[in-house]
């Protein structure tokens, strides 16, 4: 079980490295955003500096929606798919592997451009690392409901914004803890509860969500 | 005597039965609404705190009560078609989701209307708003995935399976926005007790069971055209008198 997890994880990575592009897109995407909105809203740093973990974690949100529409797609349109889901080990395992690749190459890359930002946004170093933390346990979280999504839209015509349009509104518990987590350190109070119900939420999901992806795909495949 | 207690569970008697209760369920609903709206404006006091402008509550909470457990039934029968993989339960699933959306919708919108005079603002961050705004959201998403798979079939699934995960997720959303923001008032119905004036109970509960009431006939006709449309190839169907001429 745990071989193939590797091997799933080890092929989508080496397709990913293939096409670099797209996953540049996806970071530049999200700094670009994020750089937009001092535009938007003017520079006055007591400003930017209150709203930073919210530009930043809706950015991260909306980045990781484009890249979903990957996830299974080109598989998908090869026939890789059709093949992977006759495979007799566990569906669920193999869909949990190109979760964890989906991570490592549209949400890691952008924990680790995010402390970056959020200096642009004068963010103390404190508040930096919570949102560092937050981003850690919660971007797996949008990888492992986006994969819902993007195998229930599986080769439907306007699929990428019906895809964001199902899973945007379940993950707002996401983003809800983990700008609450900045808030609650720069106002002085604890952040382990937000942080908790994060790591949580992120337990949940690596238990429920690969099982539900795998009916979601089998009922786009058939 | 053996009861057959799937008789029913067939679109085909189905059919029969549903267009049999709706004139009955419309007629209640609206001989309640009558009812309700009269009491809750005419019967009524005005309220001590909030004046003349905690009557829309008589169509507010109703709705919001409905937006809610419809979801929960609309998840309820989107899980039974597709465990058991009955085609009425789908079609239930679907018949649903519209009614539920309206209800939502007209939760927000009357709350917006109550809002402006008693927050002073048509819409504030507050947790019950978020979340039935998030509700309704949810009830989109459910309609237009349903709406962009032309296999009948999978489209049952896949929405079947979203609504699946929506219910899962609809308290973790409840409770996070919760914790995040709250100003709407608490319940005044508890389990233990009210501290509303008997007039006022009388026309929330009457105006809530005339939209239960309205709620099941709307469903009730919009399954009856599902039905006429999904099985329009069949035999009964052209059989039917109605189709016939």
């Amino acid at each position: 079980m745990l071989d193939l997890l590797v091997l799933v994880i080890r092929r989508d990575l080496v397709l990913a490295m293939r096409r670099r592009a797209d996953v540049l897109t996806t970071l530049i995407f999200f700094v670009m955003v994020v750089s937009l909105f001092p535009l938007g809203v003017g520079p006055e740093m007591g400003m930017l500096r209150k709203m930073a973990p919210g530009v930043l974690w809706v950015a991260a949100l909306l980045s990781s929606m484009l890249s979903l529409g990957r996830l299974f797609s080109t598989d998908y349109l090869d026939g890789t798919l059709e093949q992977m889901m006759l495979v007799p080990q566990s569906l669920s395992m193999l869909v949990l592997g190109k979760m964890a690749a989906h991570w490592m190459v549209s949400g890691l890359p952008l924990v680790l451009m995010a402390p970056v930002l959020g200096l642009q946004f004068d963010m103390q170093a404190q508040a930096l690392g919570v949102l560092i933390l937050g981003l850690l346990l919660g971007t797996p979280v949008l990888s492992m409901i986006g994969a819902i999504g993007a195998a229930l839209t599986l080769g439907l015509r306007g699929g990428g914004v019906l895809l964001s349009l199902l899973v945007l509104p379940l993950c707002i518990p996401v983003l809800i803890f983990g700008t609450g987590a900045v808030e609650a350190v720069s106002t002085g109070l604890s952040v382990t509860s937000h942080l908790s119900l994060l790591g949580a939420m992120l337990v949940f999901a690596l238990v429920s969500t690969p099982w539900v992806t795998a009916q979601a795909l089998r009922i786009s495949m058939e | 005597m053996a009861i057959n207690w799937f008789k029913y569970s067939a679109p085909t008697t189905f059919y029969g039965l549903a267009g049999k209760l709706i004139p009955w369920f419309a007629l209640s609903a609206a001989i309640l609404f009558v009812v309700g709206l009269y009491i809750g404006f005419a019967v009524a006091p005005a309220d001590a705190q909030q004046g003349e402008f905690y009557r829309i509550i008589f169509i507010h909470v109703p709705s919001s009560i409905l937006s809610m457990f419809l979801y929960l039934i609309m998840a309820g029968y989107a899980a039974l078609g597709l465990i058991f993989n009955t085609r009425l339960s789908a079609m239930m699933a679907t018949a649903i989701a519209p009614t539920g959306a309206l209800f939502a919708f007209i939760s927000l919108w009357t709350g917006a209307l109550w809002g402006k005079p008693m927050w002073g603002a048509w819409w504030v961050w507050d947790a019950r708003l978020t979340s039935e705004l998030i509700l309704l959201f949810l009830y989109l998403g459910f309609i237009a995935l349903h709406a962009s798979i032309d296999d009948p079939r999978r489209a049952d699934r896949a929405s079947a399976l979203l609504a699946i995960v929506g219910s899962v997720n609809v308290p973790i959303i409840y409770f996070s926005v919760k914790w995040w923001n709250t100003l709407h008032q608490g319940s005044t119905i508890k389990f233990t007790g009210t501290s509303m004036h008997v007039a006022m109970q009388q026309a929330m509960f009457t105006m809530l069971v005339a939209c239960w009431l309205y709620a099941i006939a709307v469903v009730l006709a919009r399954v009856r055209s599902i039905i006429l449309e999904r099985e329009r190839n069949t035999v009964w169907i052209s059989e039917l008198s109605e189709v016939r001429s």
